[in-house]
């Protein structure tokens, strides 16, 4: 697991392949990650908890949670680890890779499935497929956590409308008894499908050096 | 005729002024609508011939002139009515021919009513106006279209395309100004054979020429892009392109014009042009900026005299505008900053009402003044000396178009390389192709001193031709153009809550990821800026409680509001009965999934007995805010009076009663509610009735009412407690789109009114009016949610008094 030391120039370029990064930015990932596990092989947790610019983003913990999930990582395990290595970090990182000029219709139709999929695996904490009532007002109470004005009511009220609504897109005409029980992934792409996933759901990973731009040191 | 001879009688200017009028009207008279216009041409006619009476009067004896013809005086506000009058009524025109405005643009067909006015003024033999000199045209034409452009402009998928936009404004316009003016003054000199005209010209007027033909114009894209409804990164593209261009235009054409004054630039010139460049250009924005915070500032304590509210939104921009004018920075980036600044503290600040009032005022006046100048544009083209040379204006042409496809080209291929969205070669071609010119250009040549610029005849024939070129030519093909290129049209649907928290949640998540990589990139800027914003600037600039309310709340408040105003459009319009199964809307959907009682393991688990009582708390509160809502927005509107409406309508409201009360039974069954709990066909009708919107917390109400700052939401006239009034109190200001419903909500509303308290009182229930009303929000006591549930729900309404004392 992990960034080998030794060969890193072998061993970057099957990391390449699986994520499509480029080795430039694996570089960078790669001095980054030891940056956060203090050079150890793994991260933990507490690694990514201590960064501090992390502390006011109000979905810290869905962040810090996706990254120890295993859903995330293009394999069909499940459930969540307590550390990673370096290529699972990889792995998630590969979820927020633009889409390129060269990258075809289909090709970005799964990425956008992808990037969806990571979306709803953040808010499916506890993997069964369907986003529920409760999970998704956790969301939005912690969406909703940095503002002091607001109640836990303000929230579940927001949430519950946004499960109405959820609701009612998808299953326009549901019976009398019937009841909604959770968002599944493909009512979650189908309320979503007006953000264009693909294209948005991107950062910029630098092709150069950060510790020459000095922007990667500042930050641990 | 001693009349003939009296009426021309007055000395030059007066005399030819009338007629102008006159001829005006006539022209009024002879398009489409005649009959709107015929009794406008009556009137002036007979006081012309008044005039000519009492003219003839003064002269013989000196007696008390009865009535008296001055139009001298009244000349100049008249004929600008006129022109306004005809302008509308032009537009309104061909909104009522159905077909065209489907093929040709309304800028194309302003400009012919414009050449056709032109002509006409010119066959009866006057000289046509100057309409369109520069001064009236950057001082009040051009203003409020920017300013409605700024106003409204769309600042996310602005500012994510900030880059590409500048690219394409400063560095696009001046390939376009230095290749069109340098090939230009190349093909005057080639020119082989006789001498000619062309040979005399110099570079700098060349290139003074391609400065004012390069920049795309704002009101002539807008005019266009509109129409197509483009999707929205092409839109913001070519319009931010056309915006941000000011600056450079405005930087070379006083460069030029400066140095074709004194004959020799030195590259001392040209660095000072860069500079001024970047002063003009920042300053601009500057100046906007700081008159939008002032705008800001000043609407903080408005809530006392909300009808002045809006004026302060125009006049401190048009006040920004003109500083940025003044001191010859651009007076465009003046108001675009000005605008987009102000609007987010301005919309937390003021009323509804305030909101409504300056969407209005904004559309109205630009649509107006967009008219105007292509009329004008139309007009100026039949009037001006013209000096037509085929060489010129067809390199013109030609020059324009393959500079801006270079161009264009060319910046996309260096933006494509750090852009992650790239742009296709569809998009090119339509930015390159939406590069439409318009009268910005032309009044900038109108401005040219003769002296200086002996040429200034064909410099405005050829600018006019290219403008006409592209808003004909490119204006009417480039709709089939997009439809045959299937470029991505916009999408018109409506945001939903899920989009919004979505948007949300990424904004968040790709902070933390950009955070977790160690670098900092946009987003962890954009959040720094929001922090910022959030803890120090927005506590400033907006009053009350709402400086703290966070976006997703705030767009909460909007759907939620759209959202009673459609439900109270679709119940208080339709008869009760049709209302419950039958309608397609949202609310009829919705209500079904809130009683998940479906007997699934999993629905009981989850949704507990906590849940019943939850219903009940969100219903409270819902009807409560729902009544205050209600309340404000019909404060001064309307008042309903109960007994306007007689006992006519009473019988039908008892036969309505019995059906519903079949309904009702039905729905008892229709609605499965846990445990069905005697009152829950109550909740779940009046949850239906307040929408998801209303599912709202009294949390965020009940602070606002201790606190009461807005008079809008609680201030209660006394005499108004009487009756049963509706309010509706904009928690936060409306989108844009919510506000048009507003007319149809007043009346539903009052139908409402009407129809709730014939129920009333048709039950025997104790609705004093005074009594029920009177209590401020803070009781949120029976009565309340009595009165309101009624008044949202014309439907069950009736019903649901009987359940009234479940209702804690």
């Amino acid at each position: 697991m992990g960034a080998s030391q030794t060969r890193p120039e072998h061993k970057y370029q099957d990391l390449a392949d699986k994520t499509g990064f480029s080795l430039e930015q694996i570089k960078n990932l790669s001095k980054r990650f030891q940056q956060l596990s203090g050079n150890e092989e793994t991260i933990s947790r507490d690694n990514l908890e201590s960064i501090p610019a992390l502390a006011n983003n109000p979905i810290r913990n869905e962040i810090i949670g996706a990254f120890f999930d295993k859903r995330n990582q293009h394999q069909d395990a499940v459930g969540s680890c307590q550390e990673i290595g370096f290529e699972q970090f990889l792995m998630v990182m590969s979820h927020f890779r633009p889409p390129t000029l060269k990258t075809t219709v289909e090709e970005k139709e799964a990425m956008r499935k992808e990037k969806l999929r990571f979306l709803f695996n953040m808010h499916d904490t506890d993997n069964d497929g369907t986003i529920t009532l409760a999970e998704y007002r956790k969301v939005v109470e912690e969406l909703l956590s940095k503002s002091d004005a607001i109640t836990k009511e303000t929230a579940e009220a927001i949430a519950d409308a946004a499960m109405l609504e959820v609701a009612s897109i998808n299953v326009p005409h549901m019976g009398p008894d019937d009841f909604y029980e959770g968002i599944t992934f493909e009512h979650f792409e189908e309320i979503l499908k007006g953000l264009e996933m693909e294209t948005r759901m991107h950062i910029r990973f630098l092709d150069v050096d950060t510790a020459k731009m000095g922007c990667g040191k500042s930050t641990s | 005729m001693p009349s003939r001879t009296g009426s021309h009688t007055p000395p030059g200017i007066g005399k030819s002024l009338p007629e102008r009028g006159l001829l005006l009207l006539v022209v009024l008279v002879l398009l489409p609508l005649g009959a709107a216009s015929s009794p406008n041409t009556n009137q002036p006619g007979n006081v012309d011939n008044h005039n000519v009476a009492v003219q003839s009067y003064n002269y013989t004896k000196k007696a008390f002139p009865v009535l008296s013809l001055d139009y001298h005086h009244v000349s100049t506000p008249f004929e600008i009515s006129l022109w306004v009058l005809l302008a509308s009524l032009m537009k309104l025109g061909f909104h009522l021919i159905p077909r065209l405005s489907g093929i040709v643009p309304e800028s194309c067909l302003l400009i012919v009513v414009g050449l056709l006015v032109g002509g006409l003024i010119k066959l009866a033999g006057e000289e046509v106006p100057p309409v369109l000199d520069s001064n009236s045209f950057f001082l009040c034409l051009l203003p409020p279209i920017i300013l409605d452009a700024g106003y409204f402009l769309p600042i996310r998928p602005f500012m994510e395309n900030l880059g590409t936009i500048l690219m394409f404004a400063v560095v696009g316009t001046l390939w376009n100004a230095f290749f069109v003016g340098g090939v230009l003054y190349a093909v005057c000199q080639i020119q082989p054979g006789s001498p000619s005209v062309l040979n005399s010209i110099e570079l700098l007027p060349c290139l003074l020429f391609g400065s004012i033909i390069s920049a795309v114009d704002p009101v002539a894209v807008l005019a266009v892009f509109e129409e197509i409804h483009i999707n929205e990164l092409l839109h913001i593209l070519v319009f931010g392109e056309s915006l941000l261009n000011d600056a450079v235009t405005v930087v070379l054409y006083h460069l030029f014009e400066e140095y074709t004054g004194a004959g020799t630039v030195t590259l001392l010139d040209c660095f000072l042009g860069v500079v001024s460049f970047l002063v003009v250009s920042l300053g601009g924005v500057l100046v906007g900026a700081i008159y939008g915070f002032l705008t800001a500032f000043t609407s903080r304590f408005t809530s006392h005299t909300r009808v002045i509210e809006p004026l302060f939104v125009f006049v401190y921009s048009y006040m920004a505008y003109l500083s940025a004018e003044m001191f010859h920075l651009s007076g465009i980036m003046a108001l675009i900053s000005c605008g987009a600044v102000m609007r987010p503290y301005v919309e937390a600040n003021i009323s509804h009402k305030s909101h409504t009032t300056i969407k209005y005022f904004l559309k109205m006046w630009s649509s107006v003044s967009e008219t105007l100048i292509f009329i004008f544009l139309g007009v100026a083209t039949v009037d001006g000396p013209h000096s037509w040379n085929w060489t010129f204006v067809t390199v013109t042409i030609i020059l324009c178009l393959v500079s801006r496809v270079i161009g264009v080209v060319g910046l996309t291929y260096v933006i494509n390389k750090f852009r992650i969205v790239k742009l296709t070669t569809k998009d090119q071609f339509i930015v390159a192709y939406g590069g439409l010119r318009g009268a910005i250009a032309f009044s900038l040549g109108f401005l040219l001193e003769k002296e200086l610029f002996p040429m200034r005849e064909m410099f405005l024939t050829a600018i006019i031709t290219e403008i006409f070129f592209t808003v004909f030519v490119q204006g009417m093909t480039i709709k089939p153009l997009v439809e045959l290129l299937a470029v991505k049209k916009k999408q018109e649907a409506k945001r939903t809550i899920n989009e919004e928290i979505h948007t949300q949640f990424l904004d968040h998540l790709l902070t933390g990821i950009e955070d977790i990589c160690g670098h900092y990139g946009h987003h962890h800027w954009k959040d720094k800026l929001n922090r910022f914003n959030k803890k120090y600037v927005k506590k400033c600039l907006i009053a009350g409680e709402r400086s703290r309310e966070p976006q997703l709340i705030a767009f909460y408040h909007k759907m939620e509001m759209k959202q009673a105003i459609e439900l109270v459009e679709s119940g208080g319009g339709v008869k009760l009965p049709a209302s419950i199964p039958s309608t397609v809307s949202m609310q009829n959907i919705q209500p079904k999934k809130p009683p998940p009682a479906k007997p699934a393991e999993r629905a009981l688990s989850q949704l507990p007995k906590g849940r019943e009582e939850e219903i009940r708390k969100i219903l409270r509160s819902n009807l409560q805010r729902t009544r205050q809502r209600l309340r404000s927005y019909n404060r001064h509107t309307l008042v309903a009076d109960p007994y306007e409406d007689g006992f006519g309508e009473f019988v039908i409201k008892t036969q309505k009663m019995i059906e519903l009360e079949k309904k009702i039974k039905d729905m008892n069954n229709y609605l499965t509610v846990p445990a069905a709990p005697p009152d829950s066909p109550t909740m779940c009708r009046a949850r239906l009735a307040s929408g998801r919107g209303t599912d709202f917390k009294p949390a965020q109400q009940q602070k606002g009412n201790k606190s009461s700052p807005d008079p809008q939401a609680y201030s209660m006239k006394p005499e108004s407690g009487g009756l049963p009034t509706i309010q509706v109190d904009l928690a936060s200001p409306q989108s844009p789109d919510s506000v048009s419903l507003m007319d149809e909500f007043k009346a539903a509303s009052k139908q409402q009114q009407k129809k709730k308290q014939q129920e009333e009182e048709d039950q025997g229930l104790m609705m004093k009016p005074s009594g029920a009303n009177k209590p401020g929000e803070e009781d949120g006591g029976r009565d309340q949610p009595r009165r309101t549930r009624c008044l949202s729900d014309p439907g069950p309404s009736a019903d649901e008094e009987e359940d009234e004392p479940f209702l804690p």
